[in-house]
Formats: structure tokens, C-alpha cells, sequence
């Protein structure tokens, strides 16, 4: 009965304990028994248990008895960086409610309030939670009222809890029965179930988690995806517990897991609908906002007889991430790659390292990039991912760039310097507002482009690691921009190339030049770097002609060791690209990053 | 058996660079040093001299425990410090070596030693022992750099004893590092100016390179300066023009007037020597074999009538024709060009369009040396099969 199904997600900044407060949830209420436990247990990939976020939405069902009656509670995994807010929009239309979870001693994040914000306006209601009050740092009170004044509530009402030590534990699984709504909806309605989320199983094929709204589902039953119009059967049925446990059917309010023999799961869409083919739903569900790609970045092979591998590879993690899009590329520079869309640069340096530990491929990737929309003189237009894209400007009437809605939080002694990196990053002030006399929330209008590579570390810095950010994309806007070529040895080098705001042209050439300077080692002959906007040089640098490559000594007592070093020298060698005559490391290639434009 | 060449040959000569592979030679290596230098990474024991006997009994019977091979015509004793080792045992040494393989008449005997060893009587000993061609340590002959090397003579030492060599030695080289960081360009110009004037036959100008593990390479990580290249490159090059004043350059680092040293010539012509000693290479029927680095394993493995050998390398026929290749490159008369080389010069062509090496009669030739490395590097990684 959904009378007793409670439906929710926990809410909470990276480091503020939500999977170990999930953990916790699982063990009192029996789901997994102590020796059963791995340690934070919903986070399954390694990637994300080592750096400590969850990508993949999981859901896991728990039962509590609450006033003589069992309880089933559905807890719903959201991710908790800011590169994954699409996905946490899916899993909130899963939930009735959800737990905002807050570290007591750090205070509120942008992307929790972000991330409760979409809750509220999803008609979620929230159950305030502090956390980690065994910390001897920990301030209840301050965060109690902190999230009070941002949620417009009493400071009584937020509940205190360790997830460490179970303190308060049992309160909040009372805490959910008594403030989160029963799932509204319809059994008797024709079927309509959300896909929340879906992942790939090697024997299962794609796994979709659903929760059903209206009606019921019941195995082996002919079921319709209604925005693909795709047909299958309901072959499997389970809910986690976190075991997989077949089931017979999943009723209004339950959420639970559905196989239907789909391969591939650019075949499922999240954020579909699923229905019965012998009883129809006539309107689909609201769905969601589809995934959009922020960053764009070429990925190339080191070894160019990779490309195949590297094409597979991506195809592989796809399955797993449809927000994951590409497209071939090519570069005189690094030969046959695909530019890749990401989702931010988190998601990027992911999809990056999976890539290399998990396909053993060894990439060359290049500066990320946002996408340009170019106006041009026919009054045609394009977007443009890559800067190599560019028409040439005769034929450009007009450059717009992406633009975001910044949200910055942080104690209110680093207004002045946040003020400062935001202006140096072209960014315009909306709105500002103080949460509590030490906490001040800041709004910006920023281009992306400045946000996306190392805004966030910039910002952590310049605030001791106090302040937290969140954006979202607001659209384009006309720019000043100008594209940025670099040229090795006389020859420009597309994968070099940069768009960037006319005002940062020359700072970002003479870094990119220097940041080479140093990087490129010394070849048989002198090689000029030199940056230009369009014919114009607007800085050089030489990396001088190596002099001395010899080994002073090599007699018979040493050959077999000096061949193994020359060897290994050389070794070391492959992982440099040839761009014409000069060799060039391969971090060259992401040496952009590394430039600061952000101080003048 | 090969007789020794004909004194009219060039030390840089194409015809001795060739035939030099098929000479038979032995290197005998002596670990034991008063003084460890902070940038040596050899086989080398420091302050152990009450083992010397003991070595020298594992060494004799080391030789005697040998396969059978034929006569020597150059014989190398280096170290560490050989001349730590009195003449009567470096005698005894000889004496075994002959008595196992038999020295052609005109043998080279090459002995390594230490300026604050030498004295007239010392030198004496070692000649009538039967040493003929004394290679001197002295590195450089301004004190300053001296003191950084963590050489334990000054330059003045030097100077005397290789007046005292000279008594007993016609061919006598001197050893000299440059690129030391408190080394300045006049220091090495005077170092230059004395070994031009000590006058001996053959002088070897290394660079000092940081070697991994030395005391050297955890100053240098510590933060003390490191030898520069370019610093480095313009030493070698002042070396090339000031020696070449009276001697040839016949190898990267190696000057010589008439005889250069057979047994460096012979390996650098992929020859074959037997080998003897702690931590010593051998080179017999196209393997290499590598002798332990332990002081008491090495003995102790012997006096359990084991031979000291800790692994062996043997190549495939294409790695000893890219080895012939790494090895005849460093030297003034290049190498033949053979398969490897005509598979190097397809491959890139860039080498002589950059003016490094040139292809000549039949052989390639390295005409920027301080390049070597940056052509044997492509060269080793030059596939069998294209």
C-alpha cells in the first residue's frame, strides 16, 4: 500500500557524510547487517569512492516499523558535484521528499542550497538534517539557523545527527515517516512509470530504475517506452535492498528496478515514460531537462593505431553515461581523435582517467573548450565546439559565448576578493544577500568559458576553501572574441588554438607561450613558439637548439646498462607528438589550463 | 691471432676502429678506493683495504676457474682504485692471466691509478710488474674543483706524479671532468694548458654526469647546483679545439697522439673480452655476462669454487647489429653503415639534413659528437622488420 512507501533523496555537499548517513540508514533499519557493510556501500564505481562523489544514481529500499506499521523507505542517490546537476533533477522527480543534509561545522553549500532549491521547486518537501555534530568543531546552533533562514523554517525543527556515531538516527527514519508525503498517484490508472536512471549489467543488458506513479507493472507484461515509442517485455522486475530481489509487479509509489532485454541504453531515454502497450497512459509523465554538454575536448590517441580502441572504448562508457557525446575529429597536430562533450570539467577528467585505467588507452587531450554560436555574414549560424571551427572572420558577422548564472556561498570576509575574481572573469554582480550576519549569498552573470577550467580552484584559494559554487547555463550573448592561434616553428598548431575575449588575447598568448617555453624540450634546432591573432604576433618565445646529448662515458663495463637508459630515455620519448619537425610532450597539450588569466 | 697494428694508423683511422674487433682482451676490476668520489657509481668498496689479499686470492682463482680462450692482446685494470693494489699483486695478477690465456707479444696492460699512489718507486713497481700504459685520476688540476670532485690529491700532486710516471711510462693518459658547477671557464683553460704540458700520450675529458644513487645525485635533489649543459657543451667543445692542438680525438671523450687504448677501442668495436673482479662485463661468444656487486658474495661465491657470475644478457642477431651501431658511433671513425644504419638513414632522414651525422664511404659518422645520444636513442629503437 502506498499508504506506507516514503520516497526521498538526501541532499548534501561532498564531505558532509550522505553516504555515510546512507550507510547508517542501512544498517538500523537491517537492510545489510554489519559484516555485510563495505564501507559506503552505494557508491559502487571506484572512481567515485576514491574521489569521494557519487555519478550514478542508485536507489536502495529500506523498512522501518513506525507506530505498528512496516514502513518501506526508498532512498534515492543523487550525485553532489556541480557537473552532475542534470542527474540530480532525474532523481528528484523520483522523490516525495528529501533530507538536506549539512556538515555542522562547515555551514551550507551552493550546491546543496542549489540542489534543495530544484527540490522545492519540484514540490519536494525537505526534512532539514545537521550533520556530524560529534565533531569538536561542530556549531549545531549556527547551522540549525543557517538553514532555518534559507528554508524559511524554525531552527527547532532541523534535526541534529551523527552518521558516524548513529546518534539521532532512529529519529530521523521517525522523522521521514511523519514530514515526507505518501506517494500520490492512481493503482487503478493506466501504468505510468518515470526512468530515473539507467546502467548497463553485462549479463542483464540495460537495467532501468523506475518509479511508478500510476498503475502497477507486472512481469513479463508488453510495456512502451512513450517518447521513443519502443515495444518490449517487462522480462525482470526487482527492487534493491541493496541485493537484487526479483519481484512479481511494482505498484503506485514503488521504485524498483525494470529489465527489458534492451542492449544498448542509448535505447532507453531517461526521463521517459513507461506504460503498458495493452493499457495505454494517454499523457506522458513530465520528463526531464536532457543532458546538455558544458566542455568540449578533443580526445586523441597517443598511438594513432588506438583510434578504434579509443572509439570502442568510448561506445563502452557510453552505456553507462548517455550524457556522454562525441564526434570525430581530426588535427594535423595529433592525427585522428573525437571531440568529446562534457558534462563539466569533473565529468571530463572522469570520462579521461577511465579511458586510460580502464581501456588502457594513453590519450592526448586537448584544452577544453565551451561551444561558440557564430553568425555568419549570410546570416546563417553555427556552433562551434572546437576552435578550429572557426570561419575565417571575413565570413563571421557576429560571435555569441554561453553565459551562466553563478551562485557563490562563503563567509562574508571574502566579499572583496570574490568581488575581485569575478570582475577579472568578466563577471556581472545580480544580486547579493546575507544568509546570517557571517554568510552571504552572491549571484554573478559569467561566460562560461571563464568558469569552467579553474574558476572553482581559483575561488577555493582566495577563500581558504570556504566558498562553494553552482551555475547554470542562461544563454548566449554577443562577445568580443578573437581566436587565439599558436605557432611552432612557423606552423600554427590547431590543437593550440583558443577563443578567447579580446581584452584577454595578449595575456593568454604570452602565457600559453611561456607555459611552452617550458614544457617543450630542447630539439636539434631552435624552436620559435609564437602566439597570433590572425597575422599579427603578439608574443615569442625560443626553446633553444639542445647542445649536448652524449653520454660522457661508455666503456665494456657498462653497454648493456647504457643501452637500457638510452632505451628508456626513448621510451619516454613516444609519449611526445611530432607537430612537424618538433617534439612536443604531451602535457603541451593541456597547457592552456595551466594559464592564468585571471590576475593582471 | 691478430698482431698489434701498424704504428702508422691513426688513432681515428676507419681501418683501426674495424679491425680493433678482433682483438682479445681482459678487464680486471679492482673495487677497493682510500676514498669513495661523491659522483662515482662503479663497483666500489670504500676503506675494506684488509681484504685486499683475500680479493686478489678470489681474482687468481677466478681467472684459473675460466674457459679456456685465446691469447690477449690488451689487458685493462680498472677500478675503483687499482693502484690501492700493491705491484706485487697486480704481478700476480698478470702473471695468472698469462698463464690461462697466454699476452701476445706487444700486449697493452692499461692500469688505473690514483696521482697520491704514484712515486717514483710505486711507479717502478708497477711497470716492472708488468703494467706498460698508466691511466691517471687526476680530473683536474685546480684545487678548487678538486676539493668539489671529493678528490683527495691536489693538482700539484698530480703534476708530480706524473713526472714520476713518465720515468717508467711512455704511454700515460691523463682523466679530467669537467662541467663541475664551481668549475669556471679559465679553471678548465689552465687544466687544459697543464695536461697539454704534462705530455703524456692521451688524455680522456669526461663530463661530470649526475648518476642515480650517488651522493652526488642526493645533493643535487637536496637542492645543490647540477652540472648545466650548455656549460657543459661549451667545455667540450673548448676541450676539442685546445687538445686537438697536438693529439686526435678518436672518441667522444678520448684524445690521443698515436696509440689510443686498444682495450676501449676493442669494445667499442663490439670485441670480445673476458672479465674478472667485482661487479665486472664480460663479453664471450656473443654474450654479456655481469659478475656480482656484493664484495663478500664475490668471494665467497669463488672460495665455494662458484663462479661470480649474477645474470648474462645473449641478443638476438638484430639487438648486437644495433649495438654494433650504438657503440661504433661514439667514435671519430664512425662505423660501417651495414643493414642497421641503412635502415637508420631511411628512417630519418633529418640526422644529415640537421648536419649531425654524415654518410660516407660506406660508414655513418656522428660529426656533431655532442649529439650522439640524440641519433643512438632512434638507433636502438630501429625495428628488425619495417
Amino acid at each position: 500500500m502506498s499508504e506506507y512507501i516514503r520516497n526521498l533523496s538526501i541532499i548534501a555537499h561532498i564531505d558532509h557524510g550522505k553516504s555515510t548517513l546512507a550507510d547508517r540508514l542501512m544498517e538500523h533499519t537491517g537492510a545489510v547487517t554489519e559484516r555485510e557493510m563495505r564501507e559506503q556501500l552505494l557508491d559502487t564505481m571506484d572512481l567515485e569512492r576514491e574521489r569521494g562523489i557519487t555519478i550514478k544514481a542508485q536507489s536502495v529500499r529500506l523498512t522501518h516499523e513506525y507506530h505498528g506499521h512496516e514502513y518501506q523507505i526508498n532512498l534515492i542517490d543523487t550525485p553532489g558535484h556541480v557537473d552532475f546537476s542534470y542527474e540530480v533533477s532525474r532523481s528528484l522527480a523520483a522523490c516525495d521528499g528529501a533530507i538536506l543534509l549539512v556538515d555542522a561545522a562547515q555551514g551550507a553549500q551552493a550546491q546543496t542550497l542549489a540542489n534543495a532549491y530544484l527540490a522545492i521547486e519540484a514540490g519536494l518537501e525537505i526534512v532539514p538534517v545537521i550533520n556530524k555534530i560529534d565533531l569538536p568543531s561542530a556549531d549545531p546552533a549556527a547551522a540549525s539557523a543557517e538553514i532555518a533562514a534559507i528554508l524559511g523554517g524554525d531552527p527547532a525543527d532541523v534535526l541534529a545527527v551523527s552518521a558516524k556515531t548513529g546518534q539521532g538516527i532512529s529519529e530521523l527514519l521517525d522523522r521521514i515517516i511523519e514530514r515526507i508525503p505518501k506517494p500520490s498517484g492512481d493503482v487503478d490508472a493506466p501504468l505510468r512509470a518515470l526512468v530515473f536512471d539507467s546502467y548497463f549489467d553485462t549479463y542483464r543488458g540495460v537495467v532501468c530504475s523506475i518509479r511508478v506513479v500510476d498503475g502497477r507493472i507486472r512481469k513479463g507484461e508488453q510495456v512502451l517506452f512513450m517518447a521513443t515509442n519502443d515495444k518490449h517485455a517487462a522480462n525482470e522486475l526487482a527492487v534493491s535492498t541493496p541485493w537484487i530481489l526479483p519481484v512479481d509487479q511494482l505498484r503506485a509509489g514503488d521504485v524498483g528496478l525494470l529489465i527489458t532485454g534492451v542492449k544498448h541504453i542509448d535505447q532507453i531515454r531517461v526521463g521517459d515514460t513507461v506504460t503498458l502497450v495493452s493499457n495505454p497512459a494517454s499523457e506522458p509523465l513530465e520528463g526531464y531537462d536532457e543532458p546538455r554538454p558544458m566542455v568540449f575536448s578533443g580526445l586523441f590517441p597517443s598511438d594513432g593505431d588506438d583510434f578504434e580502441r579509443l572509439r570502442e572504448a568510448l561506445e563502452k562508457l557510453q552505456l553507462n553515461d548517455a550524457s556522454l557525446i562525441w564526434e570525430p575529429e581530426t588535427s594535423r597536430a595529433l592525427g585522428f581523435g573525437f571531440r568529446v562533450g562534457f558534462l563539466g570539467l569533473l565529468h571530463m577528467e572522469i570520462v579521461r582517467e577511465r579511458l586510460e585505467r580502464e581501456y588502457n588507452l594513453d590519450l592526448v587531450s586537448t584544452a577544453p573548450s565551451v561551444a561558440y554560436r557564430v553568425t555568419l555574414t549570410d546570416d546563417s549560424v553555427i556552433e562551434i565546439r572546437s576552435p578550429q571551427d572557426l570561419p575565417h572572420l571575413t565570413s563571421v558577422a557576429q560571435l555569441e559565448e554561453p553565459y551562466v548564472r553563478a551562485m557563490i556561498l562563503a563567509p562574508s570576509e571574502y566579499i572583496g576578493t570574490i568581488m575581485d575574481l569575478v570582475q577579472s572573469r568578466r563577471g556581472t554582480m545580480h544580486h547579493m544577500q546575507y544568509l546570517t550576519p557571517e554568510r552571504v549569498e552572491l549571484i554573478y552573470e559569467l561566460p562560461l568559458a571563464e568558469v569552467v577550467f579553474d574558476f572553482f580552484d581559483h575561488l577555493k584559494s582566495r577563500t581558504r576553501g570556504y566558498a562553494s559554487l553552482d551555475y547554470e547555463p542562461t544563454g548566449y550573448r554577443v562577445s568580443d572574441l578573437v581566436k587565439v592561434d599558436i605557432l611552432l616553428a612557423g606552423l600554427p598548431v590547431d590543437a593550440f588554438s583558443t577563443i578567447t575575449h579580446r581584452a584577454k588575447a595578449v595575456q593568454y598568448g604570452k602565457g600559453m607561450v611561456e607555459t611552452l617555453r617550458e614544457l617543450i624540450p630542447r630539439q636539434m634546432f631552435d624552436v620559435p613558439i609564437q602566439a597570433a591573432i590572425g597575422g599579427n604576433i603578439i608574443s615569442r618565445e625560443t626553446v633553444k637548439a639542445r647542445r649536448k646529448d652524449v653520454l660522457a662515458k661508455c666503456y665494456g663495463g657498462d653497454i648493456s646498462r647504457k643501452r637500457k637508459l638510452l632505451e628508456k630515455q626513448k621510451e619516454g620519448k613516444k609519449r611526445m607528438k611530432m607537430v612537424g619537425a618538433v617534439e612536443v610532450p604531451q602535457e603541451a597539450f593541456v597547457a592552456a589550463l595551466r594559464v592564468d588569466t585571471s590576475d593582471r | 691471432m691478430m698482431t698489434s697494428p701498424p704504428p702508422q694508423l691513426r688513432p681515428d683511422s676507419p681501418e683501426l676502429a674495424d679491425q680493433a674487433g678482433e682483438w682479445r682482451s681482459a678487464y680486471v676490476h679492482i673495487p677497493f678506493c682510500a676514498r669513495v668520489c661523491p659522483y662515482c657509481d662503479f663497483a666500489v668498496v670504500e676503506g675494506q683495504e684488509n681484504l685486499i689479499d683475500r680479493y686478489v686470492a678470489a681474482l687468481l682463482a677466478e681467472v684459473s676457474m675460466a674457459d679456456d680462450w685465446d691469447t690477449l692482446d690488451a689487458v685493462f685494470i680498472g677500478g675503483g682504485t687499482p693502484s690501492q693494489v700493491s705491484p706485487a699483486l697486480i704481478g700476480s695478477i698478470l702473471e695468472a692471466l698469462d698463464a690461462k690465456f697466454g699476452l701476445v707479444g706487444g700486449v697493452e696492460v692499461s692500469m688505473e691509478a690514483n696521482p697520491e699512489d704514484i712515486t717514483a718507486e710505486s711507479s717502478r713497481g708497477y711497470r716492472t710488474a708488468g703494467v706498460n700504459r698508466l691511466s691517471m685520476g687526476v680530473q683536474s688540476f685546480d684545487d678548487i674543483v678538486l676539493t668539489a670532485l671529493g678528490r683527495q690529491h691536489t693538482g700539484r700532486q698530480a703534476l708530480q706524479a706524473i713526472e714520476d710516471a713518465h720515468a717508467d711510462f711512455e704511454r700515460l693518459s691523463i682523466d679530467l671532468i669537467y662541467g663541475d658547477p664551481t668549475e669556471t671557464e679559465a679553471s678548465w683553460d689552465r687544466t687544459l694548458d697543464s695536461a697539454l704540458a704534462a705530455g703524456t700520450d692521451h688524455i680522456s675529458a669526461y663530463s661530470l654526469t649526475v648518476e642515480r644513487g650517488t651522493p652526488l645525485s642526493r645533493a643535487v635533489a637536496a637542492g645543490a647546483p647540477a652540472p648545466d649543459d650548455d656549460v657543459q657543451a661549451d667545455r667540450w667543445e673548448r676541450a676539442a679545439e685546445r687538445l686537438s692542438e697536438r693529439m686526435i680525438r678518436y672518441e667522444v671523450s678520448n684524445y690521443a697522439t698515436a696509440d689510443p687504448c686498444k682495450y676501449n677501442l676493442a669494445t667499442w668495436a663490439q670485441g670480445e673480452y673476458v672479465a674478472f673482479g667485482l661487479g665486472a662485463h664480460g663479453h664471450r661468444n656473443g654474450t654479456r655476462t655481469r659478475n656480482v656487486r656484493r664484495l663478500d658474495r664475490y668471494m665467497e661465491t669463488i672460495e665455494a669454487g662458484q663462479p661470480p657470475i649474477a645474470g648474462e644478457t645473449v641478443g638476438s642477431d638484430w639487438d648486437r647489429e644495433l649495438e654494433r651501431l650504438m657503440l661504433g658511433l661514439r667514435r671519430t671513425a664512425g662505423v660501417v653503415t651495414g643493414v642497421g644504419g641503412r635502415r637508420l638513414l631511411e628512417r630519418h632522414p633529418e640526422f644529415v639534413d640537421a648536419g649531425i651525422i654524415e654518410h660516407r664511404d660506406g660508414r655513418i659518422v656522428v660529426v656533431k659528437p655532442l649529439l650522439t645520444d640524440t641519433v643512438i636513442r632512434e638507433v636502438l629503437a630501429v625495428p628488425a622488420q619495417e
